[in-house]
């Protein structure tokens, strides 16, 4: 299924719009192509192709406000979507927070965001990149796991306030596990719009090098340890990091990590983390779920807490504009200027730890995660890497391990939809050993 | 299902069609799903959704490989195209394979089949709905120290064809109700939450509107709200090995991390070992390895009246049924496909479902519980001198082939002599998966057991949050690592 393209997502989205008697209403598009490739054992063994349409409607009677979605984009569809979604409004409370839908603001700025070597790659395409990497891992004997998922989709939104926004996008990542001989595990990935910077060879070669070296682990004793986290597992810990508390319903309603410290330093000065969905190093959108264009928001600048992010009714609470952050994340922490082998050089007994795995928040306010480590991890002794060690489980503040931040790396990766450096932290505690 | 469309001859036309184009196997499925939420944060209907999706796929076994395609458009048109699609999708596949797929026989099924309900949930209006979630929620405000509440619910309606090359054809309809409360107490940087019927999530059945009432939330809000706010300024839960007693909802959850996921053979055999992990359940421990204590028992059971886990039919027109995993202590089976049921010489136990059309199905939890003891909640109590009692999930993490785990729960009681004490707040216990149930000395029995429906269980890629079940009786556990966080 070809994208429908944005003339034909505006008419859609007019027979909405015009057919509802709604005080505002709402309506958005997506549609779109994806596929996965998965593998495991060097074969892959789920092959997937999908054609995605989806509908929403949001409409608004005064401060009563009610949504319907579907996958339905006929005519009669749609306007029974609206009815839907208007009947459904009758029934509501007015709630005193909300104001209004978002307003149009200034031209959205575009983004380069289509690709077409994305888009146009194929089932072939996709498993040659497969066999690129399982190529790598018969090198040393292991096997592969992994996914190669990519998508090209077109997002459309307008209201009846005058917001009308769409853009187009794909999406291209590939992920690599391999399991090497003796108990070695080795990750590595490559995250784009644009496939053609994926390099599936050299991706297989970085996995199948750590799980070489990551054979034959030992144990280590739990306690403290200086860490220096690899960038996939710096995108790891931002993940849950944004759960504690970047948003601004959680900074409202009290129980954000920054609640009470805004202003204030409370990590090192080395660290900055902002949401930019316009970066074209992210995988950039230019607008959010309302239409509203996305901003750069510094949520910590320098190691001092700047900011959170809105959409428009958190923000229409507090009187401000959305920073068109209802829907999507766009993280990003900034560089430093060291290298990992700097890093190994300066720490005196520490861990390096390549990814998470299975990490949860146990108490909200220190950010504090419990996670086990996973696909290379290792003992650095007086600035080397002395042995590759079994998994570890940690809890730890995030806050306080980004207060404890020694250096931070200059080249940054992009995992998941995150873009970080590998960090060196002074102290991070590690609670347990596994059998592996 | 969509009026329009004859899904008997649509089937036979697009399976006719892979065939055609040298599918060796290819089954399908059409599906239509709908959802009802609806959600109050601090006494606002913040959340009123309804949402519907339809469509089908079509999966093919080709050369040994498997394609899989799917589209929201179910036109013969579109029928012939994603048939198309599919069985390129499986030629590729097979350019990087070891060895051929095979597939488990299966006894072929046809029939309609449907869960039971009493009251349509989707039948019930919208006032109704919001007046009950509203009167619990105002109790739960009534303290100020409570500065965030949560009251919702939630509704599923699933009808599905399947149909496959080997003349399966199987419509299956399904309801599902849940809801839940939670109040989130606030003061000087002390944030503390309780809930109920179990966090995240509430409690789930495969049943109608009669099951949310059931759940009689109103009577149990002035108790989630006055732990809530009691957890303020309780004492952090010490540090140290303790005799562990845990309530029925976070034994669940521990059932489900510890023994529902690692006995999924595709995880066994490393199919999901890029992302959700593996399996310390390897084949050489079936019927040999000591997972727990002799009182330790536990089913997988797809047949479960009402079980969220519950079905007639896998999406490989397998039968839902009921079976050991762990028996005495010792692990007895695994949730199978017909894919790897076959590689242990063995027919598939029936585990493969998918959330919607647009996902091909992967080995999920049935209702995989810890079967019930013959102790009562007081006598267990009465005969611990010197432990803690735990209740409802706060936070869960596991390793990445399910042995070395760390939860915590939103509360806990000190025991003393046979009695409970004082609340202690941020409670963490951690241990490894065989040693943890190796501990467990004692189970209650059937009147205090609970199959909890949860419906968000992750795993796959894309991810599909499965609806499944998990049973369990409050159960005691020795010489359990505890914790606080801070």
């Amino acid at each position: 299924m070809k994208l429908l393209g944005q003339d034909k997502l505006r008419s859609l989205m007019q027979i909405a719009l015009s057919h509802s008697s709604a005080d505002q209403t709402e309506v958005s598009i997506r549609t779109g192509t994806s596929a996965l490739t998965r593998f495991a054992n060097s074969t892959i063994h789920q092959n997937m192709g999908f054609e995605n349409v989806g509908i929403g409607v949001r409409a608004v009677f005064g401060k009563k406000v009610a949504s319907c979605s579907g996958n339905d984009i006929s005519e009669q569809g749609i306007r029974d979507l609206v009815d839907k979604a208007i009947a459904m409004v009758h029934h509501q409370d007015e709630n005193p927070d909300f104001v209004s839908l978002p307003e149009p603001v200034e031209r959205i700025p575009e983004v380069e965001s289509y690709f077409r070597s994305t888009a146009d790659m194929t089932p072939e395409d996709r498993a040659n990149a497969v066999r690129q990497i399982v190529i790598e891992s018969d090198r040393i004997g292991g096997t592969a796991a992994g996914s190669y998922n990519v998508s090209a989709s077109e997002h459309g939104v307008m209201n009846s306030l005058g917001v009308d926004s769409y853009y187009q996008g794909t999406d291209a990542r590939l992920t690599c596990v391999v399991t090497g001989p003796d108990g070695g595990f080795g990750y590595a990935q490559g995250h784009f719009m644009d496939s053609s910077k994926i390099q599936p060879g050299a991706i297989g070669a970085e996995a199948s090098a750590r799980a070489y070296e990551s054979r034959n682990p030992v144990d280590v004793p739990p306690g403290d340890y200086e860490c220096i986290m690899l960038p996939y597992a710096v995108c790891d810990m931002l993940y849950d990091f944004r759960y504690a508390g970047m948003g601004a319903m959680s900074y409202q309603e009290g129980h954000s990590f920054m609640c009470g410290k805004m202003g204030q330093k409370i990590v090192s000065d080395k660290i900055s983390i902002w949401d930019d969905g316009r970066d074209p190093r992210t995988i950039a959108a230019p607008f959010d779920s309302e239409g509203v264009a996305k901003q750069h928001v510094d949520i910590i600048r320098n190691g001092v807490a700047s900011g959170v992010l809105y959409g428009s009714y958190t923000a229409h609470r507090e009187g401000k504009k959305s920073t068109g952050h209802s829907g999507g994340i766009n993280l990003i922490m900034g560089p430093g200027d060291a290298t990992i082998p700097e890093m190994i050089a300066s720490t005196k007994r520490g861990i390096m730890m390549t990814r998470f795995h299975y990490a949860n928040i146990t108490h909200l306010m220190t950010a504090a995660v419990s996670g086990m480590t996973r696909d290379g991890t290792f003992l650095i002794e007086d600035g080397k890497i002395v042995a590759p060690v079994k998994n570890l489980r940690f809890n730890q503040s995030i806050v306080e391990a980004l207060a404890k931040v020694e250096m931070v790396g200059k080249d940054l990766i992009l995992d998941d939809g995150i873009l970080a450096p590998a960090i060196k932290t002074g102290k991070f505690t590690f609670l347990s050993g596994t059998a592996f | 299902m969509e009026d329009s469309v004859d899904c008997r001859q649509f089937c036979e036309k697009v399976l006719s069609q892979a065939k055609k184009l040298g599918a060796d196997y290819a089954d399908m499925r059409i599906v239509r799903r709908d959802n009802e939420s609806i959600s109050l944060r601090t006494g606002k209907v913040e959340g009123l959704n309804q949402s519907s999706s339809y469509g089908f796929n079509v999966r093919v076994l080709l050369d040994g490989a498997w394609g899989f395609a799917s589209s929201p458009i179910v036109t013969d048109e579109a029928g012939g195209r994603i048939a198309e699609e599919a069985v390129r999708i499986a030629r590729a596949s097979a350019r990087v394979k070891i060895k051929d797929v095979k597939l488990a026989p299966v006894e072929v099924h046809e029939g309609s089949f449907k869960t039971d309900w009493k009251i349509n949930p989707f039948d019930v209006s919208l006032d109704e709905k919001i007046a009950y979630l509203k009167d619990a929620d105002e109790v739960l405000r009534q303290d100020p120290k409570v500065k965030v509440t949560d009251s919702f619910m939630e509704f599923f309606k699933f009808d599905q064809v399947f149909a496959s090359t080997e003349g399966a054809y199987i419509e299956q309809t399904r309801i599902e109700s849940g809801a839940g409360i939670s109040a989130t107490a606030i003061e000087n940087s002390e944030v503390q939450t309780r809930s109920y019927p179990g966090a995240f999530g509430g409690d789930y059945a495969a049943e109608g509107y009669e099951f949310v009432q059931s759940l009689e939330m109103l009577e149990h809000a002035q108790e989630v709200r006055s732990e809530a706010v009691a957890l303020l300024d309780a004492p952090v839960c010490p540090a140290g090995p303790k005799s562990l007693i845990l309530q029925g909802s976070i034994l669940a959850l521990q059932v489900h991390e510890s023994c529902g996921h690692p006995v999924e053979l595709d995880r066994v055999f490393g199919m999901e070992s890029s992302f959700a992990g593996t399996s310390f359940l390897t084949p050489e421990k079936l019927n040999c390895f000591r997972y727990g204590s002799d009182l330790v028992n536990m089913t997988a059971d797809a047949t479960i009246p009402g079980g969220l886990g519950s079905f007639s039919f896998d999406d490989e027109g397998v039968p839902g049924q009921c079976f050991n995993v762990v028996e005495d202590g010792i692990f007895k089976g695994y949730l199978s496909s017909r894919e790897t049921a076959i590689q242990l010489g063995q027919r598939s136990t029936g585990a493969m479902r998918s959330v919607n059309w647009n996902y091909m199905p992967i080995i999920r939890m049935t209702n995989v519980s810890l079967m019930p003891g013959d102790w009562s909640f007081d006598e267990l109590i009465a005969d611990t001198p010197d432990g803690i009692y735990a209740a409802d999930v706060k936070s869960w993490s596991i390793d990445d082939k399910r042995l070395n785990f760390l939860f915590g729960t939103e509360i806990a009681w000190e025991i003393k002599d046979g009695s409970l004490g004082r609340i202690l707040k941020n409670p963490i216990y951690s241990g490894m998966t065989p040693e943890f149930w190796g501990s467990c000395d004692a189970i209650c029995g059937q009147d205090d057991w609970h199959l909890y429906g949860v419906p968000n269980c992750g795993k796959g890629e894309p991810a599909q949050l499965a609806h499944v079940g998990n049973g369990a009786a409050p159960s005691r556990f020795t010489d359990v690592r505890m914790g606080g966080a801070k």
